[in-house]
């Protein structure tokens, strides 16, 4: 997203920050339709019909005039698209074929075991994935530095799905160190529904929250390797962003000056020079966050994890194709909001960033 | 006078080393080639990028040479040797459930990923450095358009767009490769249109025009090829990316069919039994892990050596 330089003025910080956001806003929104143009488009060049997939083959032609009237079929296909644009902004996905309900009712079932699954694959992302490329960076050419490099073009080139099968090949079926697929014991799991409120769909919040700690525990023995090897996957993009920054920054004159005053090489890296990099890096964990979007399709298929990417590979078996679309939309949305949040953030921490 | 004093050198007889070390080259294929050559040793120090440049030659290899190598017949079964453990007589990687050799079928599959991979980059970079070129030329309302549609594409998850694309089109290989290279052309516009706006306003673009030339002419044959190298970068950092894309819309079952020895598919096969028979999806993932690999290191050696400006991602 380019920014749009509309006065050079010196306007006042605030005020300028306002309108480069309202104009950031406006290009989601073009962005948002966009995307929705393209759904539109696929839902529509579609072979079967869809009043064919509701009525069943032995309709009349009566009845299928009437449903194409209801379903807006007969009208042109900019007064569709912009019915399909107004339902959409409203929160109107359409209905699945398979379960008759309304597809955002189902993906808002879905979506925080994604939600769950992501954000704590990220955190294990940043934990090892920053510290590793700030040491990398501090010796580059080191032997360190070559691992570090090396553990990350592996991450960039493993199959995430075949990654699951042998995370769950080794440690729940040999070393048994951890649960198998689910989110929980299927005891737990039938437990879950009647002893434990649903706050907020994630098990791990639920749990602690009700005080179930066994219920809890369970839970992290679940997650913990998915998440771990998604986590991986994060970290692998993360270690070799932070290190190109950081090699970047400590180039820097004002790193320079720090050592000959004699500040200890520690507070040189790990206070000043990261402190300044952690400003880009919010950009990298943001982009990493919405990768793992992705790759959270194919890992809940391997660990039976009902999230989003499940619910959306689930929907093609049976070309359930509001489903699939509407999944594809929710996520599109998803990946353009936090791209834009992140574009809000390092505006505000990047003084330089006008 | 310096030239001739260099061509009385080649009358004297020199080896291909030295030519290609003259300090004064005669032609431009001299020149051109010498550059190469010295991109070549700086490569060469690289081990890991040698690593990778090895691993890439041996998947060439095993795909030309797969029906020489492959001990048995890909899609035969043979069920009185089905789920042979690897280090059986014959079947060095084990058989899977209807008893075709792993082995050969990782050779024969080695074909249908470079197929794959051949198909994407020979059309996405294609179509993204079109897009790019022209937007960055043209400038304008031209550039606003075509850029807005590329943050379009940006703004999907690559696999799931790929997804709801297949899922229209139907599964099959051709279609896979069409949705990979439909959700792969958008970084390759970003690309080219950013090398174009470097060299729009050059002074030779500028007598090129004086000379008549079209807008046509002049993005084809002036600022394409100037826009090459990093675009050639990319393809091959990206590689991995459509191996990857590849083997998972098979592992779906979205890609290609069975029985085709596919290596997403053969994982997505040997997924039923991973706890009792663990190589029949073990050995095709280490396929798709080492040859993505190999494309990753030597893509990130390559651009060590072309690209000075970036050291990192």
């Amino acid at each position: 997203m380019a920014s749009l330089d509309l006065n050079d003025d010196a306007p006042p910080r605030l005020g300028h920050f306002a309108r480069q956001s309202a104009a950031t806003i406006f290009t989601l929104l073009i962005t948002f339709i966009g995307l929705l143009a393209v759904t539109f488009f696929i839902s529509r060049v579609i072979p079967t019909d869809p009043v064919m997939s509701i009525l069943g083959e032995r309709a009349t032609e009566a009845q299928i005039a009437e449903t194409r009237t209801a379903l807006g079929l007969d009208r042109p296909m900019v007064t569709q698209f912009a019915i399909y644009v107004w339902d959409a902004l409203h929160g109107d996905l359409g209905t699945s074929i398979r379960t008759k309900d309304p597809v955002i009712e189902e993906i808002a079932r879905y979506f925080p075991a994604t939600l769950e699954l992501s954000t704590i694959a990220t955190i294990i992302g940043m934990l090892i994935g920053i510290p590793a490329g700030v040491l990398a960076a501090t010796k580059p050419g080191s032997l360190l530095d070559q691992t570090v490099r090396l553990v990350g073009l592996m991450g960039y080139s493993m199959p995430v799905f075949w990654l699951g099968l042998m995370g769950l090949l080794i440690f729940y079926g040999q070393l048994g160190w951890v649960g198998g697929p689910g989110r929980l014991d299927a005891v737990y799991d039938m437990m879950l529904q009647f002893e434990v409120t649903q706050h907020t769909g994630m098990i791990l919040i639920d749990t602690a929250l009700s005080g179930r700690w066994d219920m809890f525990a369970n839970a992290v023995s679940h997650i913990i390797l998915p998440a771990s090897l998604l986590g991986y996957l994060s970290m692998a993009y993360i270690s070799r962003m932070t290190r190109s920054f950081m090699m970047n920054e400590l180039g820097q004159e004002y790193i320079t000056t720090a050592r000959v005053k004699g500040m200890p090489e520690r507070r040189v890296i790990w206070v000043h020079a990261l402190k300044n990099v952690m400003v880009p890096l919010i950009t990298v964990v943001a982009l990493s966050y919405s990768f793992l979007l992705e790759g959270a399709v194919l890992t809940e298929t391997i660990f039976a994890w009902p999230g989003l990417g499940r619910y959306i590979t689930d929907a093609l078996l049976v070309a359930d194709m509001p489903a699939v679309l509407g999944g594809t939309i929710v996520v599109g949305a998803v990946y353009i909001g936090i791209n834009m949040f992140s574009d809000l953030l390092y505006r505000l921490a990047d003084p330089r960033a006008k | 006078m310096v030239q001739r004093k260099t061509e009385n050198l080649y009358e004297a007889g020199t080896t291909l080393i030295e030519w290609l070390r003259d300090p004064n080259p005669a032609s431009r294929l001299q020149s051109r080639m010498a550059q190469t050559y010295l991109s070549w040793l700086r490569l060469r120090r690289n081990r890991l990028a040698m690593v990778g440049l090895a691993i890439t030659v041996a998947l060439v290899t095993m795909a030309i040479f797969a029906p020489w190598l492959a001990p048995y017949d890909p899609i035969t079964q043979t069920l009185s040797e089905r789920l042979q453990p690897p280090g059986t007589t014959g079947h060095w990687l084990g058989t899977d459930d209807f008893g075709r050799d792993i082995w050969t079928r990782i050779l024969y599959g080695s074909r249908i990923t470079l197929y794959i991979v051949l198909l994407v980059i020979l059309t996405a970079p294609v179509a993204g450095l079109i897009i790019g070129t022209v937007a960055g030329y043209f400038g304008g309302w031209v550039d606003s358009v075509l850029m807005r549609i590329t943050d379009i594409f940006l703004a999907f998850p690559k696999l799931i767009l790929a997804l709801a694309l297949v899922a229209v089109l139907g599964p099959g290989m051709v279609n896979a490769v069409l949705a990979i290279a439909l959700t792969s052309w958008p970084p390759y516009a970003r690309v080219a249109r950013a090398e174009t706006l470097t060299v729009r306003n050059s002074d030779y673009i500028a007598a090129v025009r004086l000379q008549g030339a079209g807008a046509l002419r002049v993005i084809w044959g002036h600022v394409m090829p100037m826009c090459l190298p990093s675009v050639i970068i990319r393809v091959t950092l990206d590689m991995a990316g459509v191996i990857l894309t590849a083997a998972g819309l098979g592992f779906l079952g979205l890609g290609v069919q069975p029985p085709s020895p596919e290596w997403g598919l053969m994982i997505a096969a040997g997924r039923k039994f991973l706890f009792e028979q663990w190589w029949v999806a073990t050995m095709p993932g280490l396929a798709i892990f080492i040859v993505s690999l190999g494309f990753n290191l030597l893509g990130d050696g390559l651009r060590d050596v072309l690209d000075p400006r970036s050291s990192g991602k």
